[in-house]
């Protein structure tokens, strides 16, 4: 696999790009240029991993799940840890080097969107830890569904935004904040939250994440002396997905799975599987696989998880499925729902909903697979938030 | 010489500044709208933009986000507001400039409509989420059909880059006068004046300036150094405010003579 993706003007293959408005083409290219630098110094590294480690409390354990393995009767199951970051989840490795960032840039002010609140309050907490400004932008759907994460949110400080438009929920607060960065680019810094946006967000969120794939990679090693069988991870915009995958893109036998959620069914329209359901087009400044009508109008993506709710998917995703690097699956809300309390109850872990749909997709394959063989799924963040869907639901 | 160019030439010949007038295609209806641009070409207006509702208009304002949901809600495709192009063509030789989010031009296919563009009798096309770097995606086929592809210009665009946008341009360069989206904000007649001579001193074309324009008064005062005014937001509200009323083309069309006499 080409090594030097994504080319200079943010290409993967046909994907990816810089679909901006004029008002925001110097900003972005001025990023690239000190992502660029920050990337080759050695201090900016250093602090980087300082902090993923004295703050957020990397390395995240890969965990054996025994009694879950045993329950299904197969492949021994790994749960690489994300939820056991300081805010929660996977989404504090990418707020922190995108803070060090806004900082390294001299601004003052940080803006991002959130879905399930999870990078909302991962933003909101650097943007405590570094002394800045922070709005969040949150579509008023997902405010009432994700209810702690919005008090969570603005005890760090932060001025929660509600999204009126459209479904209210993550495509309409990533309009919102691309709106409101429009007109204050001077000052302020947009941390996006997932593998998608305008280059060079989607490379510089997969190489904050990916130190989720290096650390399982050494970590499986020394707990079984070689790689795993199979990588299972969740897949909206796909950052953990990305983070997961990168540092295996290149290992043979390794087969690598995203799930992406199907809601109430890949059948019906409401779902938010952009790869398995939508077609090529253009969004928030990138080319990718998008939930969308014959006219090129954007669908309203649907998902039980609001962190998933989103109608297109970072644009190497869509390059990765396209080279058949990785396998893209479904999994509906049921079947998320499902494994959300198998897991509960199997081994005391309460996953994201969002993870949920990755733990379902192994509870599908492991059953299938001796027990020799190993998966390894990336449990991205934890579900306390999910306590008043699981509620609404059950 | 295409339509947009023989507008300006016969603009400076008379010494009047063009009043280019964005309208969002399909509100209330694709046919009112064509009634509309009927009108707006009798009350004074020299260019029209046609704006082509998309889902996600990042770059406009409220005004203009709630017409294209409207609009969208009303059926309007760009497969519609192309044939209705074709039915103002039989009748008016007004320059027209598609304005919009470059999905459904993609959806539909560039190519295609590149051909069908230039069969329904557009001149320019004006899309918001596709700078320079990646605007060969549809150049290599509107250029060809002789389509003017108008490149934006924002008080963010440094020297550098603006050179390399001049030099690539067709038709007109758009002056997007605040940093921000469209409808939003009134912008510094100074500032303006400013920019538009750094414009000046590296191109040859003619130079609009738009977004947050809605008074006669900043249209005369920016017709003095700026070859157009291009006004949005302000048309697309009136018409929605009296969309029900039987004056409505009167109204709309006071408001545009009003405004084109001070550029004149």
């Amino acid at each position: 696999m080409n090594q030097t993706l994504p080319d200079k003007n943010g290409h993967f293959g046909i994907f990816g790009g810089r679909y901006a408005a004029e008002t925001l083409m110097p900003a972005l290219i001025e990023l690239e240029k000190v992502y660029a630098a920050a990337r080759k110094d050695k201090n900016f590294q250093k602090e980087f991993k300082e902090y993923q480690r004295e703050y957020s409390g990397r390395p995240t354990p890969l965990y054996y799940a025994g009694r879950l393995s045993d329950a299904l009767h197969g492949a021994k199951i790994y749960l690489k840890r994300e939820d056991l970051n300081h805010t929660g989840s996977h989404k504090i490795n990418n707020t922190l080097g995108q803070a060090l960032l806004a900082r390294r840039m001299g601004k003052k002010k940080v803006i991002a969107e959130t879905g399930a609140g999870q990078h909302g309050v991962a933003t909101a907490t650097v943007a405590a830890l570094f002394g800045m400004e922070c709005k969040i932008f949150m579509g008023e759907e997902d405010i009432r569904r994700q209810a702690p994460n919005v008090f969570r949110m603005k005890i760090l400080g932060a001025e929660v935004v509600p999204v009126k438009s459209g479904t209210a929920t993550l495509k309409d607060a990533m309009n919102e904040a691309m709106r409101y960065w429009v007109s204050s680019v001077r000052d302020t810094f947009y941390v996006i939250g997932t593998t998608a946006g305008p280059h060079p967000y989607p490379r510089m969120v997969r190489d904050f994440q990916s130190v989720i794939g290096r650390e399982t990679k050494r970590q499986i090693m020394k707990r079984e002396g070689r790689n795993p069988d199979v990588l299972i991870a969740c897949v909206g915009g796909g950052s953990n997905a990305m983070g997961t995958f990168y540092p295996f893109r290149n290992e043979k036998n390794v087969a690598m799975y995203g799930v992406e959620a199907a809601g109430h069914g890949l059948q019906t329209s409401e779902h938010s599987a952009s790869i398995n359901g939508g077609k090529v087009g253009v969004l928030h400044g990138n080319k990718t696989y998008l939930l969308q009508d014959a006219h090129g109008q954007v669908r309203d993506a649907y998902s039980i998880a609001a962190g998933l709710d989103y109608p297109g998917v970072g644009p190497e995703h869509a390059y990765f499925h396209a080279a058949k690097k990785v396998t893209y699956v479904t999994a509906t809300d049921k079947e998320a729902v499902r494994a959300f309390s198998f897991l509960s109850l199997q081994e005391g872990i309460i996953p994201a909903l969002e993870s949920a749909h990755a733990v379902a997709h192994a509870m599908k394959l492991a059953p299938k697979m001796a027990k020799n063989k190993i998966i390894v799924v990336c449990l991205s963040g934890r579900g306390d938030k999910d306590a008043q869907t699981i509620i609404e639901t059950i | 010489m295409n339509r947009i160019e023989e507008k300006f030439a016969a603009l400076r010949a008379k010494k009047e500044k063009a009043l280019i007038v964005y309208l969002t295609a399909g509100d209330p209806s694709l046919n009112v709208t064509k009634q509309l641009i009927f009108a707006l070409e009798k009350a004074g207006t020299d260019i029209v933009e046609i704006g082509v509702p998309f889902s996600d208009p990042t770059a406009d304002g409220p005004v203009i986000q709630e017409a294209s949901q409207r609009a969208l809600k009303a059926g309007a495709t760009l497969e519609g507001v192309l044939k209705m192009v074709s039915e103002v063509r039989k009748v008016s030789e007004i320059p027209i400039v598609l304005f919009g989010y470059f999905n459904p031009v993609f959806a539909y296919g560039v190519k295609k409509f590149a051909l069908a563009a230039r069969a329904a009798g557009v001149d320019g096309v004006l899309v918001v989420d596709l700078p320079c770097e990646e605007a060969a995606e549809l150049r290599n086929y509107t250029d060809k059909m002789g389509i003017d592809f108008i490149s934006l210009i924002a008080p963010t665009t440094g020297k550098e880059r603006l050179k390399k946008i001049a030099a690539n341009a067709t038709g007109f360069l758009y002056y997007i006068s605040i940093t921000g989206i469209t409808g939003t904000a009134a912008p510094k007649i100074e500032n303006i004046k400013s920019e538009v001579a750094k414009i000046r001193n590296i191109t040859d074309l003619p130079i609009a300036v738009g977004f947050g324009i809605s008074q006669p008064r900043q249209a005369r005062e920016i017709g003095h150094f700026a070859d157009g005014v291009v006004i949005g937001s302000a048309v697309v509200r009136l018409i929605d405010e009296n969309k029900n009323k039987r004056n409505l083309l009167k109204i709309v069309s006071d408001y545009i003579s009003g405004i084109k006499k001070e550029l004149r």
